[in-house]
């Protein structure tokens, strides 16, 4: 009881902390999508689609929305002064030579030294990896937003991934619904949970290794 | 030199089953509409196709895939279509799932005539399962090596009877790669131009690339995910 974890726009909400200013972003598609809405005051990061735009803009307004100009998410979007278009060739060269400072995207689970599946369930989903195994390859920085538990309440935080996987020993930081995770030799480091959830919680509901930070603290919105 | 044909019934008119062939766009952003209507029409089939995405039910590469003109898919994600995942799960349609970025890399390594690259993406995955992997610096790599197509077919905004063309805004996306990678390339832009009206400082696909080039009609240009914002802030 009294378990309160964080809603998706909360998770976005606190991995726009994340941001410093001067950041080149990429960002997934759906909860790290949500991100572009809190980046915080004062802080000016350029996002990267990789269809090929540097500088993506808010979406249009109703009725300016214009076929020819989407995101990797095949939503309509807009452009911002300075953005700049070019193929998708050039678009991964840049994610692969280590030019795009932090990724954020989902995850179906994630693994305690890092690894990361997303994109496969043999015999059910076949959608495809798109562009995540390129940008778990070779970003530096790499935030998962992703719910803790899958819908049967099991920990989607594992002491090995049992799906595909995207990427090996990459992922740098998770944020679910209940807290933050940095990941470091020693498995998941829990450095903030959410509020009203408890350390405990957090225990039963992560199957991978898990030490808790002496200064880990409540997160505040 | 005259590399403008009437439509595209006669860009394609030399396609046959079994080609393989690059077809360029995003989602349905910037794909060879005429092109691919035409081949509907003409009904080849056993197709190999390299293309990032599969395109959704009732257009794009789904028309192609209702018909069942397509015996392989070469692609990044396929999420959009309920009839690719359909016939792949029943094993009717083979497919080839590629890192973004890797497919892009192997179009573009066709383009400047370098046989195979060395990638990052998928290390320690499945896609690396019967890859020759070198480690560089520390670091291992995959051995990927370029399409070999007998066939590109693009989309571009403009180009002149010369096959330059230049791209506009997020369509342009596999278009400049599949562009140099065909054994012959067909381009079907919007605006078929005279020689001396683009910029030069401004094409994105010299024209020695492409042998076949037509102005397309009636695109559709179909959105996917139609998002917008409120006129009026919100609390004004």
């Amino acid at each position: 009881m009294g378990y309160m974890a964080l809603n998706k726009e909360q998770i976005a909400q606190r991995i726009a902390r994340e941001l410093k200013d001067g950041y080149y972003v990429n960002l997934g598609i759906g909860i790290p999508t949500l991100v572009a809405n809190y980046i915080p005051e004062g802080v000016n990061v350029i996002l990267q689609s990789e269809n090929g735009l540097l500088g993506m803009g808010p979406f249009p307004f109703e009725g300016e929305e214009d076929p020819d100009l989407i995101n990797a998410g095949k939503q309509t979007i807009t452009t911002l002064p300075g953005s700049v278009f070019f193929d998708s060739a050039m678009s991964f060269g840049m994610i692969r030579a280590g030019k795009v400072d932090l990724t954020v995207l989902g995850a179906m689970e994630v693994a305690d030294n890092g690894d990361i599946a997303n994109w496969k369930i043999p015999g059910k989903m076949v959608k495809g990896m798109g562009g995540a195994m390129d940008l778990v390859a070779a970003a530096k920085n790499i935030i998962v937003a992703m719910q803790h538990t899958n819908r049967a309440g099991e920990s989607k935080l594992l002491p090995e991934c049992t799906l595909p996987l995207t990427g090996v020993r990459c992922i740098t930081k998770v944020v679910s619904d209940l807290g933050v995770f940095d990941v470091t030799e020693d498995g998941f480091r829990c450095i903030e949970y959410a509020p009203g959830v408890t350390i405990e919680e957090i225990k039963a509901k992560t199957a991978g290794r898990l030490t808790i930070a002496d200064d880990v603290k409540e997160m505040t919105f | 030199m005259n590399k403008v044909v009437a439509n595209a019934d006669e860009a394609i008119k030399d396609i046959e089953s079994g080609m393989t062939l690059m077809l360029g766009g995003f989602g349905l952003c910037g794909i060879p509409e005429n092109c691919i209507a035409a081949l509907v029409r003409k009904g080849v089939n056993n197709l190999t196709c390299i293309s990032n995405n599969a395109g959704v039910d009732d257009f794009g590469i789904g028309l192609m895939l209702q018909q069942k003109q397509v015996k392989k898919m070469i692609s990044s994600y396929v999420g959009e279509n309920a009839e690719f995942e359909r016939q792949l799960l029943s094993g009717e349609l083979e497919v080839d799932l590629v890192p973004q970025g890797t497919l892009a890399t192997r179009c573009m390594a066709a383009g400047y005539g370098m046989p195979a690259v060395y990638l990052l993406a998928g290390v320690g995955t499945e896609v690396a399962e019967g890859k020759e992997v070198r480690n560089f610096n520390g670091k291992d790599y995959l051995l990927e090596e370029a399409f070999d197509a007998d066939f590109a077919i693009v989309k571009a905004w403009k180009g002149d009877r010369l096959g330059n063309l230049i791209y506009k805004d997020t369509a342009r996306n596999f278009n400049p790669m599949m562009a140099m990678a065909g054994k012959i390339t067909i381009a079907e832009v919007e605006e078929l131009v005279e020689p001396g009206e683009l910029d030069p400082n401004y094409v994105h696909t010299p024209g020695i690339y492409v042998h076949r080039i037509f102005q397309g009609s009636n695109y559709e240009k179909r959105i996917e995910q139609r998002t917008v914002r409120p006129r009026t802030p919100k609390g004004a």
